[in-house]
């Protein structure tokens, strides 16, 4: 593509840029608003809301069980959704494509579905709805994206290498602790991560188990209907710049990585 | 592949795969992570099947019991028909805009940045960095600057564009702009991940071949990204139909821009009206697995992950 071809996408693209970031430049911009209560015009600016972010009743509180909910579901999605990634890379075994397609269809499947589904199998066992109940649910999402991202990884794993391993003697616990895994962790990493995010984030699934605890996105559904403090906007700018920089470092690490590699 | 290229599914370069084993390590590391999918996700379907099929017990108040009661289908769907079709014409319309912002922003990416690697990588963290921001916060920007006091209704009535009384928010038009919006990166992903591969010779290759840059797009890059096209429309289509977040009154909707998963919420876990709640479930359910077996269907199994 040239000529006027070359201009025009590169302006259509820097425009659509803009859109994706202006709600984020919003947000983060009303975690500086001089607001007394509700945070819907601009006041002026401060930077007290970042210094009392904990002031707004519920928020931290929420903000606390949300951290928690993510940390576990993220341990226990990523500990089964790594064993599956390898066992579909390197065994044969029957049911190849039911397991592919129970492992493919809860992403293909809307939310909504997801939690009402849940909520329906929890309301006839008889388990109360809480944070315990949420974690469940968050796993069970979180594990299938898990088993992509980390499978990606193990299929661009040399082989060889853990053949090596096994021909200087290498017990499989030793190979698969010294070899494998330390290969697997940039992709285990990546899942745990996105896991988490996932997690962090969910509303609807949450919503339809949460029962009476609070979590973070569940605390600014309620709040958006008397007006969202501008602590709410502070905790998710914070949680928005701690994962860009993390992405960040990774991005940049892998760059040098790579032309480190490149100039051996 | 191209399905879960926003998990990160196609970047890492494959090399030739190990011959698999059979052994029963296999069953070891399958069986923990099987099971709790059954058990956490067949089951909750199987109960949204007993629960959609359920009466209300005679005796209690609010409760229901097990029945064969398939005439719940019937009534929601007379009831909640024009939901229904609503949630599929704003998903479908949310998905074809998301496509026409989305397709060229991966081009963009994965084609024109080549040159520049660095840029390019920067470039795919503006496009997932939305996710890092509670998507309700997101959500809720957009609400407030459609408001009445907010930027653009001002621009728009100092124009006249917008009649005096008549708001933005509210509307099809903000559900329908909400749900492209926060949908967008699962457009952008896949596709970039179909055109980050593409080999750029055959595309100077068409050039040298006379082809015109409409040709070489309509010949060459169009066949070559259409499995990013179609997993993004789905990876788009599926989160549009089920939301209720855009469509709800507190966010970017209105009563009468409900949602199919509006009505779900709302007769779960506000009427407690489980049955009718499971049936409309079951048959979104029904929808979306029409189309991802058609997609199955053109993909075959082994390409899922």
């Amino acid at each position: 593509m040239k000529g006027f071809g070359k201009y025009a996408i590169w302006a259509y693209s820097i425009m659509a840029f803009v859109f994706l970031l202006i709600p984020i430049a919003y947000t983060v911009a009303f975690s500086f608003n001089d607001s007394r209560r509700t945070n819907i015009i601009w006041n002026g600016f401060t930077l007290d809301n970042w210094f009392t972010v904990c002031e707004a009743q519920g928020v931290c509180e929420a903000f606390g069980n949300s951290l928690l909910i993510g940390l576990a579901a993220t341990v226990l999605a990523t500990t089964l959704g790594t064993m599956i990634a390898i066992a579909l890379v390197r065994y044969r075994f029957k049911f190849r494509n039911a397991t592919t397609l129970l492992i493919f269809l809860p992403m293909a499947t809307p939310e909504v579905v997801l939690g009402a589904g849940l909520a329906a199998q929890f309301l006839q066992a008889g388990v109360p709805k809480g944070i315990g109940t949420v974690i469940l649910a968050h796993t069970l999402f979180c594990l299938s994206f898990v088993v992509v991202t980390v499978r990606s990884r193990v299929v661009s794993l040399n082989p060889a290498l853990e053949e090596a391993g096994r021909d200087l003697y290498a017990s499989p616990v030793q190979v698969f602790w010294r070899i494998t895994f330390p290969m697997l962790l940039p992709g285990i990493v990546a899942a745990a991560l996105l896991s988490f995010a996932l997690s962090f984030d969910d509303f609807i699934i949450t919503n339809f188990n949460r029962g009476a605890d609070v979590t973070f996105p569940s605390y600014i559904y309620t709040a958006a209907a008397r007006g969202i403090p501008a602590e709410a906007n502070v905790i998710a700018s914070a949680v928005f710049f701690l994962a860009i920089a993390l992405v960040l470092i990774a991005q940049i690490s892998a760059g040098i990585r790579r032309r480190r590699l490149a100039s051996v | 592949m191209a399905f879960t290229a926003f998990a990160g599914g196609a970047s890492a370069p494959a090399v030739e795969p190990a011959a698999r084993r059979r052994s029963p390590i296999a069953l070891f590391l399958l069986l923990p992570g099987i099971f709790y999918l059954v058990l956490f996700f067949v089951t909750p379907l199987i109960s949204l099947v007993i629960t959609s099929l359920q009466e209300p017990d005679p005796l209690i108040f609010g409760q229901y019991v097990n029945a064969f009661n398939w005439q719940n289908y019937v009534s929601v769907m007379e009831q909640y028909w024009s939901h229904a079709l609503r949630s599929a014409g704003y998903a479908a319309l949310a998905t074809l805009f998301a496509l026409l912002i989305g397709f060229p922003l991966a081009y963009f990416i994965g084609i024109t940045l080549r040159p520049y690697p660095l840029v390019q990588s920067l470039a795919l963290v503006l496009v997932i960095a939305p996710f890092f921001i509670s998507f309700l916060l997101r959500t809720l920007a957009w609400k407030q600057i459609f408001s009445v006091e907010g930027p653009v209704a001002g621009i728009l009535s100092s124009l006249g564009a917008l009649p005096p009384g008549a708001t933005i928010t509210g509307t099809t038009f903000s559900v329908i702009f909400g749900l492209t919006y926060n949908f967008i990166p699962f457009m952008v992903l896949p596709i970039y991940a179909t055109l980050v591969s593409l080999d750029l010779r055959l595309l100077e290759a068409s050039n040298d071949l006379y082809g015109s840059p409409a040709t070489t797009f309509r010949t060459v890059t169009l066949p070559l990204s259409a499995a990013g096209v179609m997993s993004g429309t789905l990876l788009t289509f599926i989160p549009a139909a089920g939301d209720y977040i855009n469509a709800s009154r507190e966010f970017l909707g209105a009563t009468d821009t409900a949602m199919i998963g509006n009505v779900i919420e709302a007769n779960f876990l506000v009427l407690q009206n489980f049955p009718a709640a499971a049936a409309l479930s079951l048959i979104l359910m029904a929808f979306i697995l029409v189309l991802v077996a058609a997609y199955v269907k053109r993909s075959g199994t082994e390409d899922l992950l």
